[in-house]
C-alpha cells in the first residue's frame, strides 16, 4: 500500500496573539511558532499505521519554503519514507486551487494507492485542497474521515464524521483520497533517535520547472480567489438563557457543546 | 510563544530544534498536568512510568553513544531537554540530569565494559532508575572529608555510612555510591543494587521544595558489594566531581527553562489583570520587572548556548560550568520571585507556576555545589588563591 500524505507547515495561531499586517490581507508572521498542521499530523500517523500493517511506503509532500523542512523531518521521524517539498518564490499568494494543482503535478508522477490530507489547515481553514486534488487526480474522495478499513487493495470502508455526532460509512474504490479528521488515532511522539535517522534522509526539492508549471499558473496570477481583507471582528457578548427542568437544561448544554465540537 | 528575544534559535541546528520541540509537546501533554497535585500533596510523580516514557523518547543519557542504547546526541541537545523538563518542574529535571550526568555518565566513563553493557541500555530505556550517593549528613560542600568507608575483603568491599539528600533514593534500583577506601584513603565509586543486604533506602518527607520528586537517604551498614561492582576507572575524588560537571551543565540549561515559564506566566497575567482601569502591564513598575526578567533570561540563554558548544567541543572547564550554573540559577531565582510579585496574591497559589518554581529553585540554588561554592571556584580561578578552607 503506497500512500502519499499532503502536509502543511502552519503558524500555530491558537495560543498566539494574532495581528494583521500592513497589507490588511495577511497576519504578522514574526514571532509565531510554526509546526505541522494538526489535521495533517493525524493523516501522517494514519498512513504510517497502514504501512506498518500492510507494507508499502509513505511519501509526504508539502508546498512551502525551506522552513517547512522541519515539518517534513517530523514526518520522516515518525516513519514516512520519502519527503518532497515544492517551492518557488512565485508561489507566494497561491490560493487553495493553485496548491491543489501543484500537489497534483507532484503526485501524478508517483505510485500510490491512497492519498491522505488533513480535513483542513489551521491557518486558512479552507478545507478545499483535498477534494480539489482528488478531482485533479480523477480519483474518488471522502472528507471528515474518522476511520479507515482496508478491504483489500481495491476498496476501503471509511467512516465519516457528520454534524451532531452522526457517523456515515461509505465504501470507496481505490486509489482514493481521504481527508482525515482529528481524533482518528493518537499520533505517536517521535523519538530523538527517530529524529536522528530522519536527519539522514533526503528531502527532495522541486521547483516550478520540474513540474512543468508556468509562473502565470501559480501565486496571485494563477489563483481563482484573492484575499480582499483580513480583520479582527469586534468582540460581541452574547448571552443565551436556557429554560426548562435541570434535565432539559443539561441536554441543551450538551447539544451546544457538541455543536461547538467541545464534547 | 517561545521566549527568544536574541534569536538564539538560529544558533541551534535543525536537529536540535526538532528535538526541543518534540520534547516540549510531549511534556506539555503527558507530564505537565500531573505536576501540581504531586507537588501539593508531596506525593512524588510516578518516576517509573515517567522514566519509561522519557526512555522511549530518548531523553535519558542523550549524550551517550548509540552503542549503549542511547541517542548519541550532543551536549546542547541534552541541555535543551533539561530546559524543557525544568520549565515543567525542577524535580523532573533533577531526574533527567541525575540519570544522565550522575548515574549513566560515571558508568560510561569509569565503568568496565560489562558494567556499561549491563546497566546503560536499561537506564536509557527507563527500565531501571538510578541515584547518586555523595552528600552525607556531615559532608556537603567538602566531599574530601567523606565519612562513608569502603574496606576490601577478598573479592568484596564492605561499605559503611549514610548518604543524604539523594534524588530518587527511595525508588532507585541502583545507586552510584562514593566511599573512601580505608587502605589508600582514595574515594572510590560502587554500583550498589537495591536489595543488597545492609543497604537501606528511605525517602525524606515534609520538604518545602522539590515536592513532586523523591529525595531521600541511603544507609550502608556492613553492605557487601562485589569487586565487579566497583567502577574500575574511578581512582579518586576527581571522578565523582567530574560527574557533577555533567549535572551542573544540565542545571544551567534547566534553570533557564524554569525562568522562562515564570516570565511567560507573569507577562500573560500582567496583560490580563486590570487595576485602576487598565492592564497592570501598562504601568511602569510592572514593565520594569518584565524587562529585568527578559534581560536576565536572554543573557542566561546565551551563556547556556555557549557552554553547550564548549562542551560539544570538549573545551568547557569546570570554572565555566560553575559560572553558568551559578548565573542561571540566580536568574531563575530572580525570575520566580519577580513573577510571584507581579501575580500579587494569586502568586502564592499553586494554580500558577511561579511559587512552585520559586520553592524548587531554593534546592537548585544550593545543590550540585552551593551558590557560595561556585563563587569561590570562580574566585580561585580569578585570583589563584583558594578561599574554601582555612587552618584553624
Amino acid at each position: 500500500m503506497n500512500i502519499v500524505v499532503c502536509v502543511k507547515h502552519v503558524p500555530k495561531c491558537a495560543e498566539a496573539e494574532i495581528r494583521i499586517d500592513p497589507t490588511g490581507r495577511d497576519i504578522e508572521k514574526h514571532g509565531l511558532v510554526y509546526d505541522i498542521n494538526e489535521w495533517d499530523d493525524y493523516a501522517v500517523e494514519e498512513a504510517v499505521r497502514i504501512k506498518e500493517k500492510f507494507g508499502g511506503s509513505v511519501t509526504v509532500v508539502t508546498v512551502g519554503p525551506e522552513e517547512a523542512n522541519s515539518t517534513l523531518r517530523k514526518c520522516l521521524a515518525r516513519g514516512a519514507d520519502n519527503a518532497i517539498r515544492v517551492y518557488d518564490p512565485k508561489l507566494v499568494g497561491s490560493d487553495p486551487y493553485v496548491i491543489a494543482k501543484v500537489l497534483y503535478k507532484v503526485i501524478k508522477n508517483l505510485q500510490f494507492d491512497l492519498v491522505l490530507t488533513g480535513v483542513m489547515a489551521e491557518d486558512d481553514g479552507s478545507a478545499t485542497v483535498g477534494p480539489m486534488l482528488a478531482e485533479f487526480l480523477k480519483i474518488p474522495h471522502a472528507t471528515m474521515v474518522k476511520k479507515i478499513e482496508l478491504k483489500d487493495h481495491k476498496a476501503a470502508i471509511v467512516h465519516r464524521e457528520l454534524e451532531g455526532g452522526l457517523m456515515e460509512v461509505v465504501e470507496v474504490k481505490l486509489p482514493a483520497l481521504f481527508a482525515i479528521q482529528t481524533g482518528i488515532n493518537e499520533p505517536r511522539y517521535v523519538s530523538i533517535l527517530g529524529i536522528r535517522r530522519a536527519m539522514q534522509k533526503e528531502i527532495k526539492v522541486l521547483g516550478l520547472k520540474d513540474l512543468s508549471l508556468d509562473e502565470s499558473e501559480v501565486g496571485y496570477a494563477g489563483s481563482w480567489t484573492l484575499i480582499d481583507k483580513l480583520f479582527v471582528p469586534p468582540a460581541e457578548k452574547v448571552c443565551q438563557y436556557l429554560k426548562g427542568s435541570p434535565e432539559e437544561v443539561a441536554t441543551q448544554i450538551l447539544g451546544i457543546l457538541k455543536s461547538r465540537g467541545l464534547f | 510563544m517561545p521566549l527568544d528575544f536574541y534569536m538564539v534559535d538560529e544558533l541551534l541546528s535543525e536537529e536540535e530544534r526538532l528535538i526541543r520541540d518534540t520534547v516540549r509537546s510531549f511534556l506539555r501533554k503527558e507530564i505537565a498536568p500531573l505536576v501540581v497535585d504531586a507537588w501539593h500533596k508531596e506525593e512524588p510523580l510516578d518516576v517509573r512510568m515517567i522514566a519509561k516514557k522519557f526512555g522511549e523518547l530518548g531523553m535519558l543519557g542523550s549524550f551517550i553513544p548509540q552503542d549503549y542504547g542511547c541517542p548519541g546526541m550532543n551536549y546542547t541537545s541534552f541541555g535543551l531537554i533539561c530546559q524543557e523538563v525544568e520549565s515543567i518542574d525542577s524535580a523532573l529535571r533533577s531526574f533527567v540530569a541525575v540519570t544522565s550526568g550522575l548515574v549513566m555518565y560515571p558508568i560510561w566513563q569509569y565503568g568496565s565494559e560489562e558494567q556499561k553493557r549491563k546497566y546503560l541500555p536499561k537506564l536509557a530505556r527507563g527500565e531501571i532508575i538510578g541515584c547518586f550517593g555523595m552528600t552525607e549528613p556531615n559532608v556537603g560542600s567538602d566531599p574530601a572529608s567523606m565519612e562513608t568507608t569502603a574496606k576490601r575483603q577478598g573479592g568484596e568491599w564492605i561499605l559503611n555510612g549514610t548518604k543524604t539528600w539523594i534524588s530518587e533514593a527511595g525508588v532507585a534500583d541502583i545507586a552510584i555510591v562514593w566511599a573512601k577506601d580505608v587502605e589508600d584513603k582514595k574515594v572510590k565509586g560502587f554500583i550498589v543494587e537495591r536489595g543488597t543486604p545492609g543497604f537501606e533506602q528511605t525517602s525524606i518527607i515534609k520538604k518545602g521544595s522539590m515536592r513532586a520528586g523523591d529525595v531521600g537517604e541511603l544507609h550502608l551498614s556492613d553492605c557487601k558489594v562485589p569487586e565487579e561492582n566497583r567502577l574500575p576507572k574511578a581512582t579518586g575524588l576527581r571522578a565523582a566531581l567530574s560527574c557533577l560537571d555533567q549535572a551542573r551543565f544540565g542545571i544551567a540549561w534547566g534553570a533557564i527553562g524554569a525562568a522562562i515559564d515564570c516570565y511567560k506566566t507573569a507577562l500573560e497575567y500582567a496583560k490580563n489583570r486590570k487595576q485602576f482601569g487598565a492592564p497592570i502591564a501598562s504601568y511602569q513598575l510592572i514593565q520594569e520587572k518584565l524587562v529585568e526578567m527578559l534581560t536576565e533570561i536572554t543573557k542566561g540563554q546565551l551563556v547556556a548556548w555557549r557552554l553547550g558548544r564548549l562542551m560539544d567541543a570538549g573545551k568547557a572547564t569546570p570554572e565555566q560550568i560553575s559560572f553558568a550554573k551559578r548565573n542561571n540559577v540566580r536568574v531563575a531565582r530572580f525570575c520566580a520571585r519577580t513573577a510571584r510579585e507581579i501575580l500579587g496574591a494569586n502568586g502564592i497559589s499553586l494554580d500558577y507556576s511561579p511559587i512552585r518554581h520559586m520553592a524548587n529553585i531554593e534546592s537548585v540554588y544550593t545543590y550540585e555545589g552551593t551558590d557560595d561554592i561556585h563563587t569561590l571556584i570562580l574566585g580561585r580561578y580569578i585570583t589563584g588563591i583558594q578561599a574554601f578552607r582555612r587552618e584553624m
